[in-house]
């Protein structure tokens, strides 16, 4: 454990997190160096559709390393991660007379954390929506994610990381994380990007985009979220569809623009509005508003 | 200079540890971030504060200790920001700004000003006065929130934005919670999740019973696990302004417990008694409102219903149309409530005022009967009480509720 202090000790290691195609704000980025030197968890934060599981791949490419995801299920066990013995196996070979019933290795399956421990050299981790775990699971977690170690009971052996991995953990609020393991993490909480940011995501996603349409749809897209009582507030990564959709129609950019009668709900909402009670609301808003 | 930050942060009840602390020494070592104070905020925001909800305490505690300790920070980085901030700020305003900006006293006096304007103004927002409305005649009409000073920072990162960064205040809507005091309704509300799984081991645990036979070497060993019903989903409806406001702090308490405590936890505000609309934020309160005829229509009627409120009010709020002391309602409080209480049959009412003087208020009767009893006092024993009342079944309520 100590010679991967050192490389982390390195100030080349502190280059800036730069990616073709995800825009990284200053403070995040901060955040993302300041976990990697001190080697503790990140935990990230932030509305849907923000960018949260793309940071850790973009994070992964840029610092080319591999990225071990870890997607957590509401029945995913912190042992899922580390390793499994799948007894079940064991048990048939055994009653089919298999020679590898006699060598337990054969039936202790490795998880992400165990590959992640194991790898030749730094690697990511990323252990998605980790509040849609039981309320334990971070807890269960707390000693490997500290020590970077386990062990495994079954063949009696220790598992550290021969190079900590930069552990990146995202969150969708769904359950309050315990504190004992919050106080472990470093923490950033991603906002909503303004438009200024939001300008600088789409020019990364659509370097073509004629100047107007974008103009046209950003106008859109905020006056949208603005909208009181709206369910599910257009997102990112919304946003990002619905223009998509735009090119891919070839629709001109006046064709948003408000003084166009047509325009007034604006086309193909259905990839900014995701149910049926906010495409209702939203269309009584708009009629509403023809009649004054 | 650090540990009184560290102390401040404490005393704001911000859970920071000393652990944590350390890792901001650590990281202040590693040379990781820069040296300007809004590096310095990043790091000691990303290492300190651990949840968004404490976002906006931690800018408040930041913007007064850098204030008071500027003149530390001034002699690290050296004069050069802020001059070159203020050169800029000059060469960018026109000749007509710039008499203007000194007609008030000059740049200095000018951002004292607005700052003091925004404390102000925080405090009146908070009091209902429609301030920012009037703005416009303000001195800061011309300039705005400063658009002017955000973007030099933005254009060159350095002090000028740093301070704008904690002073906008963007995390404000997050800080709903008191953790203080709250454990004891912690443990009660937490009584109300449980039942989530709870009941006779009645179902087959396969993965269990197969591996638990594997293990007992091939000798079946059966597995039982409790029935797993969906977590329990709540509706909370919370009383504010009015004769409530003696109340808030012990609502705000229950409301902190319960967010942490089930899985699904909607919330909504009205004032007094339920009528046509409640809201969720009461900042718009009057312009960010749902029906209620929405909610009886988008949430099931296992939803389990609290109402949190004193129903200390004049009989008339209840009972006639127009009764309402806000606003015109076309139908009475009374006839919301019903269509309420038949939509959701689990549903309480929990009131803050000592159970002694209920039997004074004639709307607090009112209120008993339409709700069937179920009001309980909003302690730890109320509490047990009431979640008792909504785990039972739904028809083993109390028939006597009223029909439409």
């Amino acid at each position: 454990m100590s010679n991967d202090k050192n490389q982390s000790g390195n100030p080349g290691t502190f280059q800036a997190i730069e990616s073709e195609n995800y825009v990284i704000t200053e403070d995040l980025q901060l955040a993302v160096r300041a976990a990697r030197a001190l080697q503790r968890p990140l935990l990230v934060k932030g509305e849907p559709g923000t960018g949260k599981t793309q940071l850790a791949i973009e994070v992964a490419r840029s610092l080319d390393c591999q990225l071990h995801q870890w997607h957590i299920k509401s029945t995913t066990k912190a042992r899922h991660g580390l390793y499994e013995y799948d007894a079940v196996s064991r048990l048939r070979d055994s009653q089919l007379g298999n020679d590898k019933v006699h060598d337990i290795n054969n039936y202790i399956i490795h998880g992400t954390l165990w590959d992640a421990f194991e790898s030749d050299k730094q690697s990511v981790v990323l252990i998605d929506e980790i509040d849609k775990a039981d309320i334990e699971f971070p807890n269960d977690l707390l000693q490997e994610l500290d020590r970077m170690e386990f062990y495994v009971h079954e063949t009696q052996q220790l598992i550290s990381a021969r190079y900590r991995p930069l552990v990146i953990i995202t969150s969708n609020n769904e359950k309050e994380l315990p504190d004992a393991f919050l106080r472990r993490c470093f923490f950033h909480y991603i906002q909503f990007p303004d438009s200024e940011t939001m300008q600088k995501i789409i020019d990364v996603h659509y370097p073509d985009l004629k100047k107007n349409l974008l103009d046209a749809a950003l106008k859109v897209f905020f006056d949208l979220r603005e909208v009181p009582g709206l369910k599910k507030k257009p997102s990112t990564s919304e946003l990002l569809d619905w223009i998509k959709l735009l090119v891919a129609e070839e629709i001109p950019a006046d064709a948003l623009q408000a003084d166009n009668p047509r325009s007034l709900i604006p086309k193909l909402h259905g990839a900014l509005l995701k149910n049926e009670q906010d495409i209702h609301l939203f269309e009584r808003l708009v009629f509403l508003n023809r009649q004054k | 200079m650090l540990l009184d930050f560290f102390d401040r942060l404490r005393q704001s009840s911000i859970p920071v540890t000393l652990g944590e602390f350390l890792t901001l020494l650590e990281a202040l070592d590693t040379h990781v971030a820069g040296f300007s104070t809004e590096d310095f905020y990043f790091l000691a925001r990303t290492t300190l504060v651990k949840d968004e909800r404490f976002y906006d305490r931690f800018d408040q505690i930041f913007g007064e200790y850098v204030q008071g300790a500027e003149s530390l920070f001034d002699a690290v980085v050296g004069e050069i920001p802020d001059e070159w901030l203020r050169l800029s700020k000059k060469l960018e305003l026109s000749e007509e700004d710039r008499k203007r900006v000194e007609a008030l006293g000059g740049w200095d006096k000018l951002m004292e000003t607005l700052r003091e304007r925004l404390q102000e103004q925080e405090k009146r927002h908070s009091g209902g006065n429609k301030w920012i409305g009037t703005g416009g005649t303000s001195p800061f009409g011309a300039y705005g929130y400063n658009p002017e000073g955000v973007r030099i920072g933005q254009a060159e990162r350095g002090q000028g934005r740093a301070v704008k960064v904690w002073d906008k205040r963007q995390f404000k809507n997050f800080d709903d919670t008191r953790e203080l005091g709250t454990r004891g309704m912690k443990m009660a509300l937490r009584k109300l999740r449980k039942f989530a799984r709870e009941g006779v081991a009645d179902q087959l645990d396969l993965e269990d019973t197969i591996s638990a036979t594997a293990r007992n070497a091939g000798y079946l060993d059966l597995k039982m696990v409790a029935e797993r019903r969906n977590a329990v989903k709540v509706l909370l409806f919370l009383d504010v302004g009015g004769s409530m406001d003696y109340h808030v702090t012990a609502c705000e308490e229950l409301f902190s417990a319960a967010k942490s405590e089930f899985k699904r936890l909607e919330y909504f505000y009205f004032h007094n008694f339920i009528y046509e609309r409640v809201w969720k934020n009461n900042l718009r309160r009057h312009n960010e409102t749902t029906p209620t005829f929405e909610l009886l229509r988008s949430y099931a009627s296992d939803y389990r219903v609290i109402f949190v409120g004193d129903a200390s009010m004049s009989p008339y709020e209840i009972a006639s149309p127009g009764g309402s002391v806000e606003h015109w309602n076309e139908e009475a409080g009374g006839l919301w409530m019903q269509r309420v209480t038949q939509h959701f049959p689990h549903l309480v009412w929990l009131n803050p005022e000592n159970p002694a003087y209920w039997e004074r208020t004639p709307s607090n009767r009112m209120t008993r009967s339409l709700i069937g009893e179920r009001m309980y006092p909003l302690s730890v024993s109320g509490i047990e009480a009431a979640i008792k009342t909504l785990r039972r079944p739904a028809n083993a309520n109390p028939p006597d509720r009223p029909l439409q």
